[in-house]
């Protein structure tokens, strides 16, 4: 037992690939337990975020600067009670939440956090992203046939017409980065995640500047899809609330409702991922091959600890500026937990053995993170599309401009 | 990885994808005949799988799961199921249907049995690594012709389509 644990030490494959069931199930657990984490993080970072871009304090009271709010939040909506609209079907009421949160969670056994650390790598790794992504709209449009009401029903209509749009414009921009890694000096492309990445390493070029421009617009291309896809700002029309109230979820309460809220995080997640793998260069540090060395190896080895040093010195800073009335002590402290606790994150972090193992997931998770902070921001400055609109774009600018930028990659691979 | 327990998943799918077949036929709903349909699907794709076609897999629930079910939602869904499900479906014609599957179901078994000799008689391991590429050099080598033709009378399906849905182009 312990030495079939063990023995994955030795190899330099994904837990998948080599075959063994224990880490496998590991990388599962904490893949898990981190996405569960980001989506906490992210509830909170979206709300305060979006607040102090329209001027406001955001969460305030829950915790020291609202802190705790999320957990606030889910406490709430998990005794909430579960209601089940009289006349919905209730199989397909029930079955919906589900899917859309399995499809969510699932693609995530494919994304290559490091050139090791994955749950596995399939040779159809974008493809199956793709598809199983695509699966969660028939969660969406099961939700919204099955409350049996208007609301919800339309919300499922702009879903599916949307998400099928923008899947197409999507998968040419992805068609032409994994043409991209055919580029490579063995000459043949692949499909898989970890090997579009290692393409990037081999070509000394991230994807996006690939053929420039080409490249930027094919990123700049999916960029678009995937927030219509996720059904974000400005494409949120399926959960418009001035419209339709919340969309396809209109009925949906507690548990339920946190399950729809859960897998729009990860889905956002999923996406950002894929991006970053295809066009962004994966788990490659910045500058892999301008700033090479062992001098600039050390440098960027030190940023996460730095990173995380970083944040605690500003928690300190504003544990410093809480108010000094007693009623904000316990507040104070707890603040000042958090930051020793991040500051005890960085020092770790420092520490050389665990520096080189956790750097790929460092950069990886900071490249999404990125992306993340892009959806907020969307969301903080564009006014919503009006469908017709969104159609528009979707069928006659993203789709043309995909075909495009295919048939210039192919030339460009040609000639080049 | 060796595979494990193929014998079992080869059933148990086999087993979901007929019965969701079914499924489809019996139900009155006609968004669960939908479903059951997708359900049906998605356990053909895991017989790729099985088949060593990860590619194939891939795209049939991309193409079929993920694109043609959901617009045959969308479609389903603007009718008003509640006056459909009163009207009576099944027309009268189960006993020639019976007839037609039970006549294939023999066509395949005699098939199988005249025809022994042509099957292997353990499945083939192929390498799943290159079956992407097998399939482009299929596509785009060998039968180049008759795929660019298959996608002209696709380009004039959707041209035909346009021109009868929209009063004035």
């Amino acid at each position: 037992m312990l030495d079939y644990i063990t023995s994955y030490f030795k190899s330099e494959l994904t837990p998948g690939s080599a075959g063994n069931m224990f880490w496998a199930f590991v990388y599962i657990v904490l893949i898990f337990l981190g996405l569960s984490v980001a989506v906490i993080a992210m509830n909170w970072l979206e709300r305060k975020i979006l607040a102090h871009m329209q001027v406001r304090l955001g969460p305030m009271r829950v915790g020291p600067h609202g802190l705790l709010q999320p957990i606030a939040d889910a406490l709430k909506l998990l005794i909430k009670e579960d209601i089940m609209p009289a006349e919905a079907d209730p199989w397909v009421f029930w079955v919906a939440p589900l899917i859309v949160v399995i499809t969510a969670f699932t693609v995530f056994i494919v994304v290559p956090f490091g050139p090791t650390h994955a749950v596995t790598d399939m040779n159809i790794g974008i493809l199956f992203m793709l598809g199983v992504s695509s699966l969660s709209v028939l969660g969406v449009v099961m939700a919204g046939w099955a409350s049996n009401s208007h609301y919800p029903l339309m919300g499922a209509l702009r879903s599916s017409a949307q998400m099928v749009s923008y899947e197409i414009a999507m998968g040419l921009a992805v068609v032409s980065a994994v043409l991209m890694t055919s580029l490579n000096k063995e000459g043949i492309g692949t499909l898989s995640m970890i090997g579009i990445v290692q393409a990037q390493q081999a070509q000394q070029v991230w994807f996006a500047f690939k053929f420039f421009p080409l490249g930027l617009i094919a990123f700049f291309i999916f960029a678009v899809a995937m927030v219509a896809e996720t059904n974000r700002a400005p494409f949120d029309l399926p959960e418009a609330e001035s419209e339709l109230t919340a969309g396809f979820h209109t009925e949906y309460s507690g548990f339920r409702w946190s399950l729809f809220f859960l897998a729009e995080y990860s889905a956002m997640i999923a996406v950002s991922s894929i991006a970053v793998t295809l066009w962004l260069g994966g788990w490659m540090r910045p500058f892999p091959n301008a700033l090479s060395g062992e001098t600039w190896d050390l440098v960027f080895s030190l940023v996460p600890g730095l990173a995380f040093l970083f944040l605690a010195a500003m928690t300190f800073y504003n544990t410093a500026r809480m108010p000094k009335h007693p009623y904000f002590k316990v507040q104070t402290i707890g603040l000042g937990g958090f930051g020793a606790v991040l500051a005890l994150i960085g020092i770790i972090l420092f520490l050389p053995a665990v520096r080189d193992r956790i750097q790929d997931i460092f950069w990886f998770s900071a490249k999404v993170a990125l992306s993340m902070y892009m959806y907020i921001w969307y969301r903080g400055t564009f006014p919503r599309y009006r469908f017709d609109q969104l159609m528009k774009v979707g069928w006659k600018v993203l789709l043309p401009l995909g075909i495009g930028v295919l048939v210039l990659t192919a030339v460009a691979g040609i000639l080049f | 990885m060796a595979p494990v327990a193929t014998t079992f998943f080869f059933y148990f799918l086999s087993a979901l994808t007929v019965l969701s077949g079914v499924l489809v036929i019996t139900r009155k709903n006609a968004v669960h005949s939908a479903l059951a349909l997708i359900v049906s699907l998605l356990g053909q794709a895991a017989l790729y799988l099985m088949l060593y076609a990860p590619f194939v897999a891939g795209v049939q629930i991309i193409l079929y799961a993920g694109g043609i079910m959901v617009l045959f939602l969308f479609v389903i869904m603007l009718v008003n199921i509640e006056k459909s499900q009163k009207e009576d479906q099944f027309n009268k014609q189960w006993l020639v249907g019976l007839a037609a599957a039970i006549a294939l179901g023999v066509l395949f078994v005699l098939v199988y049995v005249k025809g022994r000799a042509l099957f292997p008689d353990r499945a083939i391991q192929m390498p799943e690594t290159s079956n992407t590429q097998q399939v482009a050099v299929l596509l785009y080598g060998n039968y180049m012709f008759t795929f660019e033709i298959a996608s002209l009378l696709l380009l004039v399906a959707i041209i035909g389509a346009v021109v009868m849905a929209k009063k004035r182009i």
